[in-house]
């Protein structure tokens, strides 16, 4: 039975599991992302195809955006990385693994994989971006993560309900906040572990998982293996990976990554003045609504004649209800049609047609989500460089 | 002469069923290995307070941390060491700060 049970690891996992480490393969180039400081390796990681390299150490990764236009699920090896900490476990045992389930709860556990596969299983389709995506765009430039927008990515995750792991050890009426920790860590003492934390209410939604599969295979390592927290719809600093600990809270996390990192002003559009200081912060949370033309990059070159445009958009979990492509720069609108709905927390893909004669268009796509929030013309500021959601333009040469 | 520049709707295809896979995956077992590059080879520029920046900043973090930022002014890179100092807990001995700040601010900033 164990047999079975790792080959089919194996077969699942792609080359790379389990197997002796992969050396790390260079790529002949370089990518130079728009914006300055954005030349970029590309190099393929442990598990993983070339990919442009934010940063080394701790790995951060980002998904070249032509990938993006090959289906609506994000490739295992193609999907973005990005880890805060570089204390970063490279060899991961799923049969050893536990999950702790302390705090304020009636009944401690320690949860292997196994206990997870003999709880009810779910699959839902989601969105996992980066608080930061687009972070390189932002104007005024801000320091962090200099992200193009391609730290995103959409997947197919299975695993339990959160709600049924915090149901089993059962939580006390003085529960306010379950916190999660991972099995990274800081290079030194002094750095604070990352930690995040949802309100109760929010963990035991129904599609919050504890994920064991990203695409019907094992998460890559860099990914979380062996499992991790899928937060569909909400930015992915509550994903945590290599999820080890989970602790129920009688009060609001005070930790540096809950009260000092990952925070939006608390303003009518979470934007503030550049400059500006002393505004109240929230911790940041759900996705706002985007979209993008995955089949042709700003700057390419087109026939005249007929042109099929495709795409994606996503939100934060109502749903894609139209997209619209512009050929003159966002003075006029037309409809696309939406491909196939993979749930409200997937990429939806779209597609149209431009028939352009030679000369240049500055092409442009907006979503509207069935809550109604649709993307502005100007990027609101805030001093962390998150949530991006501007409508993109593409300048095109049609000749 | 107006250039005309049309989009037009594309009808998608039907909608198929959504269908699930055919069996969920269960959970793996056993160890997943890899090896990571590092910093890749990647370094800082040479120059004075390389020193200091390379014995302080490696520590947490590849050079690419620093090489990738906007162009940040010294007062902005003065936050970001302060910041690694009393916020992540970095060991950097007060005397060293100012080579750094200089480092940094000549190598990857402006003035």
């Amino acid at each position: 039975m164990i047999e079975i049970d790792r080959r089919r690891f194996l077969s699942g996992a792609g080359a790379a599991m389990g197997a002796a480490a992969l050396p790390l393969r260079a790529a002949a180039d370089s990518v130079q992302l728009p914006f300055a400081n954005g030349e970029r390796q590309v190099l393929a990681f442990p598990q993983k195809r070339p990919l442009l390299v934010l940063t080394p150490r701790p790995p951060q990764l980002e998904t070249p955006f032509a990938v993006f236009d090959d289906g609506v699920y994000t490739p295992n090896d193609a999907f973005f990385v990005r880890w805060h900490l570089a204390n970063i476990p490279q060899e991961v045992d799923a049969t050893a693994h536990r999950i702790a389930v302390t705090g304020e709860v009636n009944t401690p556990l320690s949860l292997s994989l196994d206990d997870l596969g003999k709880m009810p299983a779910v699959e839902i389709a989601a969105v996992n971006q980066c608080s930061g995506n687009g972070r390189g765009l932002s104007s005024p430039r801000v320091p962090g993560g200099q992200w193009n927008n391609g730290a995103m990515g959409n997947a197919l995750w299975t695993g339990v309900r959160l709600r049924d792991v915090l149901d089993r050890a059962g939580l006390k009426a003085s529960a306010k906040q379950v916190q999660f920790d991972g099995l990274d860590g800081p290079s030194l003492p002094a750095t604070p572990d990352f930690r995040k934390s949802l309100d109760v209410d929010v963990a035991r939604r129904d599609d919050v998982i504890v994920a064991y599969a990203m695409n019907g295979a094992p998460l890559p390592v860099l990914n979380g293996y062996p499992v991790r927290l899928i937060v569909p719809g909400w930015y992915s600093t509550y994903w945590v990976k290599m999820l080890s600990a989970i602790t129920v809270l009688d009060h609001v996390d005070d930790n540096f990554w809950m009260k000092s990192a990952y925070r939006i002003p608390d303003t009518p559009d979470n934007s503030v003045v550049p400059g500006s200081t002393g505004f109240a912060t929230i911790p940041i949370n759900r996705m706002r609504v985007r979209s993008f033309i995955t089949s042709l990059a700003d700057g390419a070159t087109i026939k005249p004649g007929r042109t099929e445009l495709r795409g994606i958009a996503f939100d934060g979990g109502s749903g894609i209800k139209k997209v619209e492509i512009s050929a003159d720069g966002g003075a006029s609108w037309h409809d696309t049609a939406l491909e196939r709905d993979y749930g409200k927390y997937s990429f939806r893909r779209w597609k149209g047609e431009l028939i352009a004669p030679s000369g240049t268009v500055t092409l442009a796509v907006r979503a509207t989500a069935n809550d109604g929030a649709t993307q502005p013309v100007a990027q609101g500021w805030n001093p962390s460089g998150y949530l991006r959601n501007a409508i993109e333009t593409y300048k095109v040469t049609v000749g | 002469m107006m250039k005309r520049t049309l989009i037009v709707l594309v009808c998608a295809a039907t909608l198929g069923a959504s269908a699930l896979a055919a069996a969920a995956p269960a959970p793996p077992k056993g160890k997943a290995t890899i090896s990571l590059p590092g910093d890749a080879g990647m370094a800082f520029k040479p120059g004075p307070g390389a020193g200091p920046t390379m014995a302080n900043c490696l520590t947490c973090h590849s050079s690419a941390y620093v090489s990738t930022q906007p162009v940040l002014s010294k007062a902005q890179w003065t936050a970001e060491v302060a910041k690694m100092k009393n916020v992540y807990g970095a060991p950097i001995p007060d005397d060293q700060v100012p080579a750094i700040v200089d480092y940094l601010t000549t190598n990857y900033g402006k003035p």
